[in-house]
């Protein structure tokens, strides 16, 4: 058993250096497909990501009080409106809190704000809701209450942007099950191209009672070597591609609109292992698929 | 050793053998002889299973091999020798790694194998040829390194088509010499040709199919059947 891994190791490696050019064509075929894939698993995780955070963040209704309303009255509001099923929590930000919380989102740049003369922020409450359903008469309830300067919520915005976020997400799904399909064309037209320059071999190897194991296992290890490098170079090129896009977001400019994109680190972590097990199943498939009728003899 | 019993096989509507029943025992040296087309190739494919039977039984060594199943055909064909009129050797491999490669298939150690081939291509009377290519080799050497591979493994059984087909008349007789005297160590050899000299001069058991039917069987003599 671990001779014949051993041969069936051996025989792959010389085959990839026997075909050189081809080797390489596939290399760079397998590489480009699995870096496109990774470039929608980039798109689509953040996209993810992002509509989470949009749903977390539109899942509150920010009630701005008037200035005069104190916060004992403040109090009192908030216990009137507790009573409504729709509303998980409430809780009452002071104008302090809230202008230190901003600067938190701020981030590294938040002593921008340390020049302000004066807190223009004002007194507000923030309704956690039970779910986003309810949130309509919520908001309305609170505009009518007495007391509310102005109520914060954005719920007809948020649908829109789910409605395109989950359509990107259905988009970016369907081209990777494309891509995936065309990477094991492309491998299976390879090997099948080798094993075709070694059809004689393979009849004589035959001829002498060799196994199909045998004859398949040196073209199995070639198309599964030939996913493994690929992903690697794959996952050498997306990590470069993916730490330079964040760079570009973590720019001051798009800093302000609060978009954040998903860690490199921990985005890479599980790449590499998609890349690895995607690229050895291609191969693997690919190769198998293509010497099939080769075996009949 | 091989025993058909009212083997029958049609190609496409053709019938290519026709009720075929023959028994060839261990240690025989049997030429098969007869026109192109006339079911030769097609007894043979029967015997290394690379085709079936419409109808009959076929057996190997006591077993019905129609009965076997697809994993059993490599165990069968370790145990058969072949050797072609156009050698089959593979072109990017050398003398020693053409006859190598048959041991590699059955698993021998690098040992065993080292040992042995050596020792095979002595037999063959070409010791010095191991490291050279096919394509440098004479035509009667490349043969020599064909049937070196086909008795590397020790087979019951050599089936030969038309070894000597691509030979000179003296170079076919050299490799006529080795292949009786691998008969003489007790391996049964099964020869396909068309050289009518060579079966005159060997004298030995020939069977003759003609469309398809065994129309001689006897000892000695191309074509004198009733």
């Amino acid at each position: 058993m671990l001779k014949s891994l051993s041969y069936s190791f051996k025989e792959g490696v010389k085959q990839l250096f026997r075909s050189k050019v081809m080797t390489l064509v596939s290399l760079i075929s397998i590489s480009a497909m699995l870096l496109i894939l990774g470039l929608f698993f980039f798109l689509s995780v953040n996209v993810n990501y992002m509509s989470g955070k949009i749903q977390d963040e539109f899942n509150t209704i920010e009630v701005f009080l008037e200035d005069e309303v104190s916060e004992a009255n403040a109090q009192t509001i908030a216990k009137s409106l507790a009573n409504m099923p729709e509303i998980a929590n409430i809780e009452y930000i002071s104008k302090e809190q809230g202008l230190e919380e901003f600067k938190q989102s701020w981030g590294d740049n938040g002593y921008l704000l340390n020049g302000l003369l004066e807190n223009p922020l004002p007194n507000s409450l923030r309704i956690t809701l039970q779910d986003l359903s309810g949130g309509d008469l919520v908001a309305e309830v609170c505009r009518t209450t007495p007391g509310v300067e102005t109520v914060r919520y954005y719920q007809t915005e948020v649908n829109k942007i789910l409605t395109v976020t989950g359509a990107i997400q259905k988009g970016a799904l369907i081209i990777i099950a494309f891509l995936i399909v065309v990477s094991v064309v492309v491998v299976s037209n390879t090997v099948k191209l080798t094993v075709m320059a070694r059809e004689e071999e393979i009849k004589i190897m035959k001829y002498v009672g060799a196994t199909n194991w045998f004859v398949r296992g040196p073209l199995l290890t070639e198309g599964v070597l030939m996913g493994g490098i690929s992903a690697l170079i794959a996952f050498a090129i997306s990590n470069l591609i993916y730490g330079r896009i964040c760079g570009a977001f973590s720019d001051q400019a798009l800093m302000l609109f609060n978009m954040q994109l998903v860690e490199p680190a921990f985005l890479m972590s599980s790449l590499i292992w998609i890349f690895m097990s995607l690229g050895i199943s291609i191969g693997a498939f690919g190769s198998l698929i293509s010497m099939r009728r080769f075996l009949k003899v | 050793m091989i025993r058909f019993e009212h083997v029958t096989k049609d190609y496409d509507g053709k019938r290519a053998l026709d009720d075929v029943t023959v028994d060839i025992a261990d240690g025989e040296f049997v030429f098969i002889v007869g026109p192109s087309g006339a079911g030769k190739s097609t007894f043979i494919k029967l015997i290394t299973k690379e085709i079936e039977p419409d109808e009959g039984k076929i057996f190997i060594d006591e077993k019905d091999i129609t009965k076997f199943s697809q994993r059993q055909i490599p165990g069968l064909r370790r145990n058969i020798g072949m050797v072609f009129q156009d050698f089959r050797l593979l072109p990017n491999k050398t003398v020693f790694e053409n006859v190598a490669f048959a041991m590699e298939v059955v698993h021998y150690t690098r040992r065993t194998i080292e040992r042995q081939v050596p020792q095979a291509l002595v037999l063959m009377g070409i010791p010095d040829k191991a490291d050279m290519f096919p394509d440098s080799l004479a035509g009667g050497e490349q043969q020599r390194v064909a049937i070196a591979r086909a008795i590397i493994n020790n087979p019951k059984l050599l089936i030969a088509d038309e070894p000597t087909g691509n030979l000179d008349p003296s170079t076919a007789l050299e490799i006529m010499r080795l292949i009786d005297q691998i008969n003489k160590r007790g391996t049964t050899v099964v020869m396909v040709t068309h050289a009518k000299d060579i079966v005159d001069r060997m004298d030995k058991r020939v069977i003759t199919i003609q469309d398809g039917k065994v129309v001689g069987d006897q000892k000695g003599g191309y074509g004198r059947h009733a």
